[in-house]
């Protein structure tokens, strides 16, 4: 069973400070980080623009097949974010794992983090029965973590 | 006709907003060049201080990633469709590792 910490409730003038995700993709994702663990694994979650809910779960293969580093495939990145544009959705979620260390962004993470309209989820898989699941905006270089709020069946089946 | 552009949000502070740009030349090169003498200071975010690719961004033409073409010497025509995403990466490796993995960041 997956659980979230909970960020602290820090006031930085983001009214989106909260992240409100299904279980059932938190628990996706989780299975795709333990798949590809001691690899980092990483991913997506679309949802429709501007509305903030993260709805389609879109695991993405790790170019770098690497246990410290995360990179999307570059053609399956340009697929992927095609396909977003034609269903009028935006990556509301990007997340990876950190495998042997915490849930929390890492200097690589932050340096490339390209989407300011994205929440950044992190998971570490270092502890074999439980998972640390963190949420973060990472916008110009500052890192604000925010609250996870797990919510059962937000997905329409 | 001229070559579309599609820049993405986080670029857009250059662009007034607009999604998608028009902009001309037969190279890469060329085209940020233009796309620049436009929209002041977008050429930094593509092109590093040594006049490589920025590791950040990922460039297509058409469906193919420049890199595959020649990168910044990728030949570009009007109506060609150029779309620039962020790249997607990080992971727990320190930054300075990670730079010497990647050539340079």
């Amino acid at each position: 069973m997956a659980t979230a910490t909970l960020g602290s409730a820090k006031s930085h003038g983001n009214v989106n400070d909260v992240l409100t995700i299904d279980r059932a993709i938190i628990d996706a994702i989780v299975a795709h980080a333990r798949r590809d663990h001691p690899d980092e694994a990483c991913g997506v979650v679309a949802g429709p623009i501007g509305e903030d809910v993260p709805t389609r779960h879109i695991p993405m293969d790790n170019a770098a097949r690497s246990m410290t580093f995360y990179e999307f495939d570059s053609m399956e990145h340009l697929r992927v974010w095609r396909e977003m544009d034609d269903l009028d959705e935006e990556p509301v979620v990007i997340y990876h794992s950190h495998t042997a260390t915490e849930a929390f962004p890492s200097r690589t993470d932050i340096s490339f983090a390209g989407e300011p309209n994205a929440h950044y989820l992190l998971v570490s898989t270092r502890e074999p029965d439980t998972e640390e699941i963190r949420s973060f905006r990472i916008v110009d270089g500052v890192v604000t973590e925010e609250e996870v709020n797990i919510v059962d069946a937000t997905v329409k089946a | 006709m001229a070559i579309e552009v599609r820049v993405p949000t986080i670029l857009r502070t250059y662009t007034g907003g607009a999604k998608i740009v028009e902009g001309s030349g037969d190279t890469l090169t060329e085209l940020i060049d233009d796309l620049d003498a436009k929209h002041s200071g977008l050429k930094g975010r593509l092109i590093t201080p040594e006049g490589g690719l920025h590791r950040f961004v990922n460039i297509y033409v058409n469906d193919e990633d420049v890199r595959f073409l020649g990168a910044l010497d990728a030949k570009v025509k009007d109506g060609d469709s150029v779309t620039i995403l962020p790249a997607v990466a990080g992971g727990a490796l320190g930054f300075a590792a990670a730079a010497a993995l990647l050539g340079g960041l």
